[in-house]
């Protein structure tokens, strides 16, 4: 049931949005969603769908993928525009016995529903088109600059590539040991949510116990092949910023450019 | 030749509440391009030596020298990593990257060498296991033997001129055990110093010296041949001895004429058969 199991949502296909530099990805990302909250009227959406349009178009990943992102977000999205729509005083348009609409609900419920699924968008084709051990090493080396300030960058960094490494790992541990149990007995699969909830636990204890001892077992082989932190630590893969990341970065100042007129204006 | 590893009269025990001593005064030189194996059963101290020369654990009585370098010197501590790289027994808690090459990368990154000669090195490594193809792969997508192979090119890439493992082949199967052991042979006419503590008889009978444990001490030593043929003291410590060598051994009882100190099936049937 795990075994197909890919980690963040990674698309691997060649695409020049997939060879950009992760930290002008990212740092665009981070933007991108400034620029979304900063945005109060609804012409200047038409930027953010025409820009993150060219970008899923030339990043090659089905359109079907980046709003599959949606899904799980789906009830907060809608959760967020009832609230909204219900909660915000103003002139009334609608009413009916304690439900009152108003103008100003219905303008915000929707400028939070653009936002939170332009959001979700733009998010999602950051991870879809950059592996999680690129985006690691993307995080790192912006995080960099803050070490002076006492940011553990590299720990975190580390943290993050052991994550995603004994993820898979322990995901096949718990099928076995689920499998081990069941096969005397234990029931994962009936009862209410508390019963169910207790009958994890005999699956926890033991994943628990061996996650500890892998750890212990890890540190000695990470210590065995010389790893003291980050100190005076080089990469193999170094990061570059290439012509490719220019000629985004333009892109994507047009953008930010076209967004700021609008709200001049 | 030169002895790159001298193990000088060590005694230790985990804690010092211990009565018993898990090596209980161990005196051991191995040769540089050496190929040896330890082999004891579970308890006899084998993997805690194995820990001891890569200054994991430190002795509590005697001296260990790596290349000249004492283990319990805090100043040679990565020299000596780098010296004698290990490989542990589970492949799976080994490995710290999500991709192959990554992984080997991690021992050099870790020293601090140049972006470019890291390249190199995990290049070399990849190739001299045979894994270049697997390169860009994650390894809990690879076979036990692969994923031992790696850890092997991870310590290759750190440039160690001994490579100690402690039981490398105890969680694989038949075939991740065979491309092990190849992988081993090759290092060892490269020129690299082996050490292999291991279970397996099969195994020991490749080494060009063999070393029982029992009880933290070293019992019997000496090449394959020697060893082995001391069927009833080797069954003394709980170990079996080679099938073959047991079958000759028991052929010559009854009365046929064999040396006692056959261990590999061809030369059994070479006799046998002429």
């Amino acid at each position: 049931m795990f075994k197909n199991l890919t980690i963040g949502q990674h698309y691997p296909v060649d695409s020049p949005v997939h060879e950009l530099d992760p930290r002008v990805k990212i740092i665009m990302t981070f933007i991108f969603i400034i620029s979304l909250f900063v945005i109060d009227s609804f012409f200047p959406y038409l930027f953010v769908i025409a820009f993150l349009g060219i970008a899923i178009t030339t990043s090659k990943v089905p359109v079907k993928f980046v709003l599959k992102g949606l899904r799980p977000i789906l009830m907060i999205i809608a959760f967020t525009f009832i609230i909204n729509l219900l909660m915000t005083p103003g002139r009334i348009i609608f009413e009916l016995g304690f439900i009152k609409i108003t103008e100003e609900g219905l303008k915000q419920a929707g400028f939070m529903a653009i936002r939170l699924t332009l959001l979700i968008m733009g998010t999602s084709l950051l991870t879809l088109t950059t592996s999680p051990i690129i985006l690691t090493d993307g995080i790192e080396s912006l995080l960099n600059p803050y070490k002076r300030f006492g940011l553990p960058a590299h720990e975190l960094a580390m943290m993050m590539t052991i994550a995603l490494r004994f993820i898979p790992t322990l995901m096949e541990e718990t099928e076995k040991i689920m499998k081990a149990q069941k096969s005397r007995g234990a029931d994962f699969e009936s009862g209410n949510i508390i019963n169910r909830a207790k009958n994890l636990v005999p699956l926890l204890v033991p994943l628990f116990i061996s996650a500890f001892r892998r750890a212990d077992e890890l540190a000695m082989a990470m210590e065995a092949r010389c790893y003291r932190g980050g100190e005076n630590r080089t990469r193999m893969r170094q990061l570059k910023i290439n012509s490719r990341d220019y000629v985004a970065s333009l892109i994507f100042v047009v953008y930010l450019a076209a967004i700021i007129i609008t709200k001049i204006w | 030749m030169d002895d790159i590893i001298k193990i000088e009269n060590v005694k230790f025990k985990y804690s010092n509440d211990d009565i018993k001593y898990a090596v209980d005064g161990v005196n051991l030189n191995i040769k540089k391009g050496e190929f040896t194996a330890i082999i004891g059963h579970n308890g006899s101290g084998k993997s805690t030596l194995s820990k001891l020369i890569n200054s994991i654990l430190l002795p509590t009585e005697g001296k260990i020298f790596v290349k000249g370098m004492d283990t319990s010197d805090d100043s040679k501590l990565w020299d000596i990593r780098q010296s004698a790289g290990m490989v542990f027994q589970n492949p799976d808690n080994q490995l710290v990257a999500t991709i192959v090459e990554e992984d080997i990368a991690f021992g050099p990154e870790n020293l601090g060498v140049d972006p470019v000669e890291i390249r190199k090195r995990v290049d070399d490594a990849l190739n001299t296991v045979g894994m270049y193809e697997y390169r860009k792969r994650p390894p809990h997508l690879l076979s036990g033997g692969q994923k031992q192979r790696i850890a092997i090119a991870g310590i290759l890439a750190l440039n160690s001129d001994c490579i100690i493992l402690d039981e490398p082949t105890a969680m694989l199967d038949p075939s991740g055990r065979r491309e092990v052991m190849e992988t081993l042979k090759k290092l060892h006419a490269n020129g690299k110093t082996i050490l292999l503590i291991t279970h397996y008889m099969d195994e020991a009978v490749q080494a060009d010296r063999v070393v029982i444990m029992d009880k933290g001490n070293i019992k019997l030593d000496g090449t394959p041949k020697e060893v082995f043929k001391n069927i009833e003291e080797i069954k003394k410590f709980g170990l079996d001895v080679p099938q073959v060598t047991e079958l000759s051994q028991e052929l010559k009882k009854e009365g046929i004429d064999l040396p006692s100190d056959i261990i590999e099936i061809k030369e059994l049937v070479d006799l046998l058969c002429q």
